[in-house]
């Protein structure tokens, strides 16, 4: 038991941090619905004409479709290739096994420009490729194999063979103890997976700026070319937060499927 | 596996040769034969040895700031707050994460904006420059490292804190001497996250730095105004060398294990 001085400072301080972090996010919301176009604050009215600018902006609606696209397909892609290769690792011993798991905390903790640079200097001078949506939907699905990998490998681990082993001695093939043992204990941290994979490579703006060449535009993009444009601000606004309230979802999600909430993000 | 082997490290070594080509000065178009003149422009000129000093003092200024907001609130989580408690924290400290990473950013940028909220509540705004683009950052990074903070204090057993004040350690002591040492690996592994997010970071920047130049915002700059991929290649390898060391220096720690 701590003493009760550092429990009431601690206790503070969380309430402090907080604030600080839902102030900011509470502001976006607000904004989208202050009649003045600018930041001046406090609002000046309320108004809910953005929100119907918004709703017939049809660059947002294009790349709205894009970003859909791109992250639906790298995260199947990541589905696929990251839960093959988590079980290779968990359940094979092979050359170079070790290595793999140094490999895979690179393309998280690797910068995205410098992930984006290498993509684009390989599509571009190496290969001879020509940027579009396809280009952007092997780069994202770069780091969400990781994603899932991660995601799957750590559930694989915590199971065990046992389960599985028991399975094959009572008889069951190697496709039904898939089928009936392992994946069913597997589709939590497989679906967690693949949501934060979704979120990631919807919300992913860098690696997508490297990979997409100047006619495709994600969400994220086009937001971000939109920004500084004053005109555009209460647009901006209105897009800002509903993302910013679409952001339960996941969380929702997460925690109805994956079991263990929340901290999947991580 | 072959996936990430291929794509990635392909893409990564594509990146280390093209950083020793250099581009033709009339037209532009990339030259492919080996020189070392990018690589000893990125180390030698002052413009690009003033950004990458920036850079890592931000980067470290972010991870500072972080640790700083989150070891208390990680102590709360917990041992102090009841499970009920922790568990809506948990989701409190996480919900963030999933909304829009740009939207975060221009959240800042209204925050801190001449007539804002902050300077109509406060008086006074920092503007927008170096201190905005830390305070964006470590807002930004924060929950990556509260996570595995709480975690690590989670896993000191209450049994020990309670030995610790049986022997007669004052509140403090305990902290410094038995909590601080277990909860170390953590601190180590969430700095991790804050430190390479801010290492290459330029969104960020462009959105609440005003005229500050980051790395990533002239390696950007080369790569799409000036068009010389080489150099932006050579540039790059900084914050790649950078990481690299600091993932190593952090795996004496046994932080990544606690990734």
């Amino acid at each position: 038991m701590l003493p009760i001085s550092i429990r009431r400072m601690t206790k503070a301080w969380s309430v402090g941090v907080l604030v600080f972090l839902y102030a900011p996010l509470i502001l976006v919301v607000v904004n989208a619905f202050n009649s003045s176009k600018t930041f001046a604050f406090p609002p000046s009215g309320f108004t809910l004409r953005w929100w119907s600018d918004a709703w017939s902006s049809s660059g947002m609606w294009r790349s709205l479709g894009n970003s859909v696209i791109v992250g639906l397909c790298a995260t199947a892609i990541a589905l696929v290739l990251g839960t093959m290769a988590a079980f290779a690792v968990q359940r094979y011993r092979f050359f170079g096994r070790q290595t793999i798991s140094f490999l895979v905390v690179l393309p998280i903790t690797l910068p995205g420009i410098v992930t984006g640079i290498a993509l684009n200097a390989t599509f571009t001078s190496a290969l001879g490729v020509t940027l579009g949506l396809a280009t952007v939907i092997i780069g994202h699905a770069t780091f969400c194999v990781v994603i899932v990998f991660n995601n799957t490998q750590a559930r694989l681990r915590r199971l065990g063979p046992r389960l599985e082993d028991a399975s094959a001695d009572l008889g069951a093939s190697g496709w039904q103890t898939f089928r009936y043992v392992t994946f069913p204990m597997m589709r939590g941290a497989i679906i967690a997976g693949a949501i934060l994979a979704f979120a990631l490579s919807f919300d992913e703006i860098v690696v997508t700026t490297f990979t997409a060449g100047p006619t495709v535009q994600t969400l994220p993009i086009w937001i971000f070319g939109n920004l500084f444009r004053p005109n555009q601000a209460p647009v901006i606004n209105v897009v800002a937060a509903t993302l910013t309230l679409v952001a339960v979802i996941p969380v929702w999600l997460a925690q109805r499927f994956g079991g263990d909430p929340a901290t999947t993000r991580v | 596996m072959a996936w990430l082997v291929i794509v990635y490290l392909g893409s990564l070594a594509v990146l280390l040769v093209s950083a020793l080509w250099s581009t033709d000065t009339f037209t532009g178009a990339l030259v492919r034969t080996f020189t070392a003149d990018n690589i000893v422009r990125v180390v030698t000129d002052t413009v690009f040895r003033a950004a990458t000093l920036r850079t890592i003092g931000v980067a470290l200024a972010v991870t500072v700031i972080c640790i700083a907001l989150a070891v208390p609130l990680a102590l709360y989580m917990a041992k102090v707050a009841s499970p009920r408690v922790r568990l809506a924290l948990v989701v409190a400290v996480t919900t963030p994460l999933w909304a829009s990473y740009l939207v975060k950013a221009y959240a800042w940028r209204m925050l801190l904006s001449g007539q804002g909220p902050l300077a109509w509540v406060a008086g006074y705004t920092p503007g927008y420059g170096l201190v905005a683009t830390v305070l964006t950052l470590a807002y930004l990074w924060l929950p990556y490292m509260v996570i595995p903070v709480f975690a690590a204090f989670e896993r000191v057993p209450n049994t020990l804190i309670d030995a610790s004040s049986d022997l007669g350690a004052s509140g403090w002591a305990t902290l410094r001497t038995v909590m601080a040492p277990l909860v170390f690996p953590g601190i180590a592994a969430g700095s991790i996250f804050t430190f390479s997010l801010s290492m290459g970071d330029y969104i960020a920047v462009t959105i609440v730095g005003g005229k500050t130049q980051m790395l990533g915002n002239i390696i950007y700059g080369q790569l799409v105004t000036a068009n010389n991929q080489p150099l932006a290649a050579a540039l790059s390898l900084i914050p790649l060398v950078a990481i690299v060391g600091y993932l190593l220096a952090m795996r004496r720690t046994g932080a990544l294990e606690n990734i």
